[in-house]
């Protein structure tokens, strides 16, 4: 689904991304870790084609399209969905109206037919119970005011709206309460299935306790100098990422 | 234009003057008139009008709109307003070239004693508001564009509610242009609101796109105690006319006025709005949401006097500009040393969608009593950039996105037109033109 070749990116100048590969196929979940400052959101950004950075070198495919080609919100309508590590405060858009602007807009490319406003209920409804969400949430400005565990359960509530097929989850663990990532890991879940995949960038292996992956990876100067199963996880956590530093033989 | 050339319209309008007009009004237009060729146009030397020069206006030659065309129009006429408000009014006057058109307008079934009629007509009756109030308000004696509108009025509307009578349906005063390239025409509103009266008025102005033309009204709004207004102005001039318009109120005791100034077309535009709280308790709210783009330039000039104790007042302007356009925008409050507790607000922000565009804003206040809440807020900036990302990373177009948000900026101001027919044609014409404004940068 995901194909990732030598990708080099840059921010404000500064070269992040040094030469990443990655191969993500349909039905799997990939956790990219690493310390802070390695490029694991940077990554995640670049997938979601965030305007600021820049990409020097590489290729991305994603289902045999040239991702990097597309503007982010053709990306969002093929797809690909970000869950951001600080979701944004729009003041003044009401968090049901945009979500059925962006999920019309996203059915319509799919050749679907759009939803009018009391299928969107129903369908918005029965995510946020699952979500465990109040509905005076569709009634807020997006994210404004919202606490941070809020706003991270909005992004993976967006992500259940909007059915994407690669789902890129930006740290979304940080930050969260033991209750809130426990809904939030099986909202996650809930979503997996054969044809779509994850990828997770985190920080902490706790998060992976909730959601299994298939492979993890470690990224270390904007290259991944590791990938191995759940296990590996586990052997971060135990050995922290200080062994990072002498990089012989790490690949 | 010469200065000569006003006074010679001046002599060429004298004969045809309403002949019921108060001796009063007759000496008030002579004054004015001689006030105006003595200071002239304002320069960018005033203070007042250090960022909008009337240049364009003043080297012109215009010349009034003949007396016929308002009997002439035809109802197709109404069609130049982009507003769609229809339904939305028990009362609906039209206004062509500055004259009541009464073939074209409702006047509709109103309380007993509610006037809502032509100023010229001069009918039984409503000679009082005027000889009490007509000139009263607005001050020319430091306005040359108030004391040129006292010369040169021929017509307007008289909107007067008697005490302890509540209309319940907004009225629309609807001022249109034939669009004739250099005609001028001078439109008085007269408002007058009775002790515990209430009411909605709303002012709307357009023209022919591309027709060049100069309107210049001034609106006069007197309140008596406990009576509440609702004011709406909506500028929709042609893009290449000029607009200069002054609404002054004054309040009594307790009253509650709210002016609501929309702000849309007009290739030279200035605002005047001027609120003094002259009695103890009095309520003002003033907002104000404009959007220029191409080259064109809007002035929003507030002021909100608060003359004695414990008046509360709210303002917002917000706006938005593109292209090479200039926005202006001065919000004077005035404390004086009576208006003890008095509580006030002012919030001004500016949405710049291009380098080119530009604002100049300033926020006044000269307190002069010291047990007082004052607060001000300014901010320029552009569209949030992380925000338009934020919408299209979930498959929301670059366009829709910069929409969104920018209505979102303006949602402030909508979102408190209390009238929701007005707020709908108000949104339809905002979206129409940022359209045309985000498609041209």
């Amino acid at each position: 689904m995901l194909k990732v070749r030598n990708l080099h990116a840059r921010v404000a100048g500064r070269e992040i991304l040094k030469g990443i590969d990655l191969n993500v196929k349909r039905g799997e979940v990939h956790a990219i870790m690493g310390p802070n400052g390695s490029g694991k959101s940077t990554l995640a950004r670049v997938l979601a084609g965030h305007p600021e950075y820049e990409v020097t070198e590489g290729e991305v495919q994603f289902e045999s399209k040239d991702l990097l080609d597309m503007d982010p919100e053709v990306r969002a309508r093929e797809g690909v969905f970000l869950a951001f590590q600080y979701p944004v405060e729009i003041a003044g858009v009401n968090n049901a109206y945009f979500l059925k602007s962006a999920l019309n807009t996203v059915r319509k490319e799919r050749g679907l037919q759009e939803l009018d406003a009391m299928e969107f209920l129903t369908l918005v409804r029965a995510r946020m119970k699952e979500l465990d969400m109040d509905e005076s949430f569709l009634n807020r400005p997006v994210n404004e005011s919202f606490s941070g565990g809020e706003k991270k359960r909005n992004e993976i509530f967006q992500m259940a709206v909007l059915e994407p097929k690669l789902c890129v989850l930006d740290e979304t663990d940080s930050g969260l309460d033991i209750d809130a990532l426990k809904v939030v890991s099986q909202g996650v879940n809930m979503m997996r299935s054969p044809d779509r995949a994850f990828v997770l960038v985190t920080h902490y292996q706790r998060l992976l306790n909730y959601i299994v992956p298939d492979h993890v990876h470690v990224l270390s100067e904007g290259r991944i100098v590791r990938s191995g199963g759940k296990e590996l996880a586990l052997e971060l956590e135990d050995k922290g990422y200080s062994w990072l530093e002498q990089p012989a033989g790490a690949r | 234009m010469s200065l000569d050339a006003y006074k010679a319209e001046f002599d060429k309008a004298k004969p045809q003057r309403s002949k019921g007009e108060p001796a009063r009004i007759g000496r008030a237009r002579d004054e004015a008139l001689s006030r105006f060729l003595a200071n002239g146009f304002p320069t960018t030397k005033n203070e007042e009008w250090k960022f909008t020069s009337v240049e364009k206006i003043a080297s012109r030659t215009f010349a009034l709109a003949g007396s016929g065309e308002a009997d002439r129009a035809k109802p197709a006429a109404k069609d130049v307003s982009p507003f769609q408000l229809s339904g939305a009014f028990g009362s609906e006057l039209v206004f062509v070239d500055g004259r009541y058109a009464a073939a074209l307008s409702t006047v509709g079934s109103l309380p007993k004693g509610v006037q809502v009629s032509s100023l010229a007509a001069y009918t039984a009756g409503q000679t009082d508001a005027i000889e009490s109030h007509l000139g009263q308000v607005a001050p020319f004696d430091r306005q040359p564009f108030v004391a040129l509108n006292t010369a040169f009025f021929a017509d307007g509307a008289l909107v007067s509610i008697p005490a302890r009578t509540v209309v319940e349906k907004p009225i629309h005063l609807q001022f249109i242009s034939t669009g004739q390239a250099n005609q001028m025409a001078h439109p008085r509103v007269l408002i007058v609101m009775g002790e515990q009266s209430q009411g909605a008025v709303v002012e709307s102005y357009a023209g022919p796109a591309g027709a060049e033309y100069f309107t210049n009204v001034v609106t006069e709004v007197v309140m008596g105690e406990q009576s509440v207004l609702d004011h709406y102005k909506l500028q929709h001039e042609s893009n290449q006319a000029f607009h200069i318009g002054a609404i002054y109120v004054k309040a009594a005791r307790s009253a509650n006025c709210s002016s609501h100034s929309i702000s849309l077309g007009g290739a030279l535009v200035r605002n005047d709005v001027v609120a003094v709280l002259g009695g103890e308790g009095g309520q003002c709210t003033l907002n104000g949401l404009y959007l220029v783009d191409g080259q064109r330039h809007v002035d929003n000039h507030t002021t909100i006097d608060h003359a004695m104790p414990n008046c509360d007042s709210r303002e917002i302007y917000k706006g938005i500009l593109a292209g090479k356009s200039r926005g202006v925008f001065n919000g004077k409050i005035i404390v004086r040393p009576d208006a003890q507790k008095t509580d006030a607000k002012q919030t001004n922000r500016a949405l710049l969608l291009s380098e080119d565009a530009q604002i100049n804003s300033k926020p006044e206040l000269e307190i002069f009593a010291n047990d007082v809440k004052c607060t001000h807020g300014a901010a320029v900036g552009q569209l949030d950039k992380d925000a338009v990302f934020y919408l299209r990373s979930r498959g929301i177009g670059l366009v829709e996105a910069r929409h969104v948000l920018i209505h979102a900026f303006a949602g402030d101001v909508l979102n408190k037109l209390p009238l929701l027919a007005v707020r709908k044609g108000v949104e339809d014409v905002l979206h129409r033109q940022l359209d045309n404004a985000l498609r041209a940068a």
